[in-house]
């Protein structure tokens, strides 16, 4: 790789995790706050007092998930009905008209998933009241409802009496992590040059005398939320290529660097609130590898040059920028794709659909292990699944009882934890398979051969990894393709929540023993080694053969040619 | 129930803050701070009238002017989008095809790749300077200009987007077609 190359990786990746470590530390005194005095403390009152006599219990784990399952219907409706009824509602100075029934429901559930999974394009189909209202709101709460849930899990595997209570919980994420963190990145990209409007679109006449049509909103506010949030679905259809969405280098790399951040942050919030900052730290690093491993790749397979141009008399030493803008530089483009679909986020900053089909590898992989770094709470819970496993299979190798953190791993909880990884590669492979097979997906393609069987996985994958699809060339107003996906989404999004929090309810059961030195350590090089082969296995072992239908075909395909 | 009745009172708690409060308090600081982007950069002409975004490309076809990348979305402010092509994909050879004809690029001298490679959103409105070198004489000849004057405007407004984060200089075309024209009235 070219030394600016380098350089831009480590200036993103490295601010995020410099700046990741004082946020968990907040966050851990703003989600799990003493019981008495002190300023949280004094927060806490506030919420229980927002909340009413359910927000002042402390609750099980059933009844967490319960509260949280209502809440998130609610939310639903809500959204459901705004979007539903956007053609009377306020704040719509361009005049957008009703939506269709099936796209509703995949937008609705797709936010209230924190997927985000754009089958509408913003600016086209959606009135401000609609991108605010229903679009941005979900992007608070649904993000806290991930950020609480994984607070909750931490609490469990501490040993607490009880997990905490969501309502309070929901709180605490939305207004004293999201919300300050918001207004301090909104600030920076306005100051960027994102615009930030009520009016309606610009209408111009350009120095050729055309009519050109620019429309805008109020992006800063929305986008802010929409990377912080791990949420990804744009203001605009092509999301953070549009200028208007990520005007220069500068908003762009703060973009990077607010998709990645929260993520790494919960990984140290859950640390300190279980009080293992080491073994924290040793799946930070876990999760790090990985990540650099797959930028490396992507950056790597993108300087390839556009296969379109090899007979033309056009540059070649450049790489390949379909789909790209130039104020990012080349590098961003791959390491976007990355950061993007390893955190659950989806937003882009370069089209996925016209990368190199083997750097297009790298953002399904991220998709496929949804846990490098993962969406805000749910990465870090989705990688507490494959730890259950790891700390299994190490355990069963050694001929150990198998602990994780003093709590015996038994077969009850090992089971729960592979049936929430199974259940992802189902909803992948088996949606795929579906719509690959049948009209439903084959009349939806944008390319033919294996980049449209790419474009059909790539589609499920980030259903399924709650990631946005985020103007994947599949066409996305059909009925079927929006309820199958949108079914999916909110199937993906709740059943890797309910089943970890099960396996803590499990394990809170039992009697905690005291490590000793014949347990096994979780937090040293040996276990980093076999939680990184565990995800590798599991991963590879699910999604190798359908990897190798699509880009992989598609690479060796043209490379013959 | 209760927790229906506490989950509607925290729809409307997170609505008034984080939607009505949030939106204004951005918007109020955008007002203040950033008044011309907040409002989406637009240039106006000395006549008043807007002419377009800084940061949207618009379509310019006139040899005197700098041409922009290709647009899948022909230049749509209201629509935009990319081409969503594989890069192997023959739909991309037989567009490039024709930017090269347009631009007369032979193997001597190679089309520089953004101006054959539409951008994610369509609406990308810089060019790297060698592009803008890559257009300079015909945009001299049609303008009837010494060369060395057209591209010393293209050096004026050249800028690395990143410091030494990025590679190369880029130029917004619009920006140096407006000094284009002020070139030509200021005589």
């Amino acid at each position: 790789m070219p030394l600016t190359a380098i350089l831009f990786v480590v200036f993103i990746v490295g601010t995020a995790i410099a700046l990741s470590w004082p946020l968990g530390r907040y966050m851990r005194w703003a989600m799990d706050p003493a019981p008495a005095g002190g300023v949280a403390a004094r927060f806490t009152g506030a919420f229980q007092w927002t909340g009413g006599r359910i927000a002042r219990v402390q609750q099980d784990w059933k009844r967490y998930v319960v509260t949280m399952l209502i809440f998130n219907v609610v939310m639903f409706i809500v959204s459901f009905s705004i979007l539903a009824l956007q053609q009377y509602l306020p704040l719509n100075p361009d005049g957008k008209g009703a939506i269709d029934g099936s796209l509703v429901f995949n937008t609705a559930a797709s936010f209230t998933s924190n997927t985000n999974l754009q089958h509408y394009s913003g600016e086209v189909s959606l009135s401000y009241f609609s991108q605010l209202g229903a679009l941005m709101w979900l992007q608070f709460v649904s993000a806290a409802t991930g950020i609480a849930a994984l607070a909750a899990l931490a609490r469990g595997l501490a040993g607490r009496e009880s997990v905490g209570n969501f309502f309070v919980d929901v709180q605490r994420a939305t207004f004293l992590v999201l919300l300050p963190a918001a207004l301090v990145v909104a600030s920076l990209m306005l100051i960027g040059g994102m615009p930030m409007t009520f009016q309606g679109a610009a209408h111009v006449m350009t120095l050729e005398g055309a009519e050109q049509v620019i429309a805008r909103g109020p992006v800063a506010a929305f986008l802010t939320i929409k990377q912080l949030g791990t949420n990804g679905g744009g203001f605009f259809g092509p999301n953070s290529t549009h200028p208007l969405e990520n005007p220069n280098f500068w908003t762009n790399a703060l973009s990077m660097i607010s998709i990645v951040l929260i993520p790494m942050a919960c990984v140290w919030m859950f640390g300190r609130i279980v009080g293992r900052l080491r073994h924290a730290a040793v799946v930070f690093g876990v999760m790090l590898v990985l990540l650099l491993a797959k930028i490396t790749g992507a950056v790597y397979f993108e300087s390839a040059p556009t296969a379109a141009f090899a007979d033309l008399p056009i540059t070649q030493n450049v790489g390949n920028l379909e789909g790209k803008e130039m104020r990012f530089g080349a590098t961003s483009g791959p390491t976007w794709a990355v950061l993007t679909t390893s955190t659950s986020n989806g937003s882009v900053g370069a089209m996925h659909d016209s990368l190199n089909p083997l750097t297009g590898v790298m953002p399904m992989v991220g998709m496929w292990l949804n846990a490098t770094f993962g969406g805000v709470g749910v990465g870090m819970i989705n990688m507490f699944l494959y730890i259950i496993v790891a700390v299994f299979i190490a355990g069963m190798m050694v001929g150990r009882s198998p602990e994780y953190l003093g709590w015996r791993v038994e077969s009850r909880e090992v089971r729960l934890a592979i049936l929430a990884l199974v259940a992802h590669g189902l909803f992948i492979l088996g949606g795929t398979a579906i719509f690959a097979a049948t009209p439903w997906g084959t009349e939806a393609l944008n390319n033919t051969g294996p980049h449209g069987f790419s474009e059909v996985l790539y589609e499920f994958s980030s259903a399924s990894a709650n990631t946005d699809r985020a103007s994947r060339g599949w066409a996305t107003t059909r009925s079927p393709g929006n309820v199958s996906t949108g079914t999916i989404m909110l199937l993906a999004r709740f059943i890797p929540i309910i089943l970890p929090l099960a396996i803590v309810g499990s394990l809170m059961t039992k009697r905690r023993t005291a490590e000793s030195a014949g347990t096994l350590g979780v937090d040293d090089g040996t276990f980093a080694a076999m939680l990184l082969l565990t995800i590798l296995i599991v991963g590879a072992l699910t999604f190798f053969p359908a990897g190798t239908l699509g880009p992989v075909a598609e690479h060796f395909a043209y490379a013959v040619r | 129930m209760n927790a229906l009745l506490t989950s509607c009172r925290l729809v409307i708690a997170t609505m008034l803050i984080c939607v009505a409060g949030y939106a204004t308090v951005i918007w109020g600081v955008g007002h203040i701070l950033t008044p011309w982007t907040a409002q989406g950069s637009l240039i106006t002409a000395s006549d008043g009238t807007v002419i377009g975004s800084r940061l949207v490309a618009q379509d310019f076809t006139e040899a005197k002017y700098f041409w922009p990348r290709p647009s899948a979305v022909d230049y749509d402010g209201a629509g935009a989008g990319g081409s969503n092509k594989s890069p192997a994909s023959a739909d991309l050879t037989v567009r490039a095809k024709e930017i090269v004809t347009k631009y007369g690029a032979t193997a001597d001298n190679p089309l520089p790749a953004e101006l054959a490679a539409a951008s994610g959103a369509g609406l990308d409105p810089h060019i790297s300077v060698d592009a803008a070198r890559y257009q300079a004489v015909r945009v001299a000849k049609a303008r009837q200009l010494p060369l060395p004057e057209v591209q010393t405007i293209i050096d004026m407004h050249a800028s690395s987007p990143g410091g030494f984060l990025t590679l190369g200089r880029l130029v917004n075309v619009l920006e140096i077609n407006l000094a284009l024209d002020r070139a030509k009235e200021a005589p």
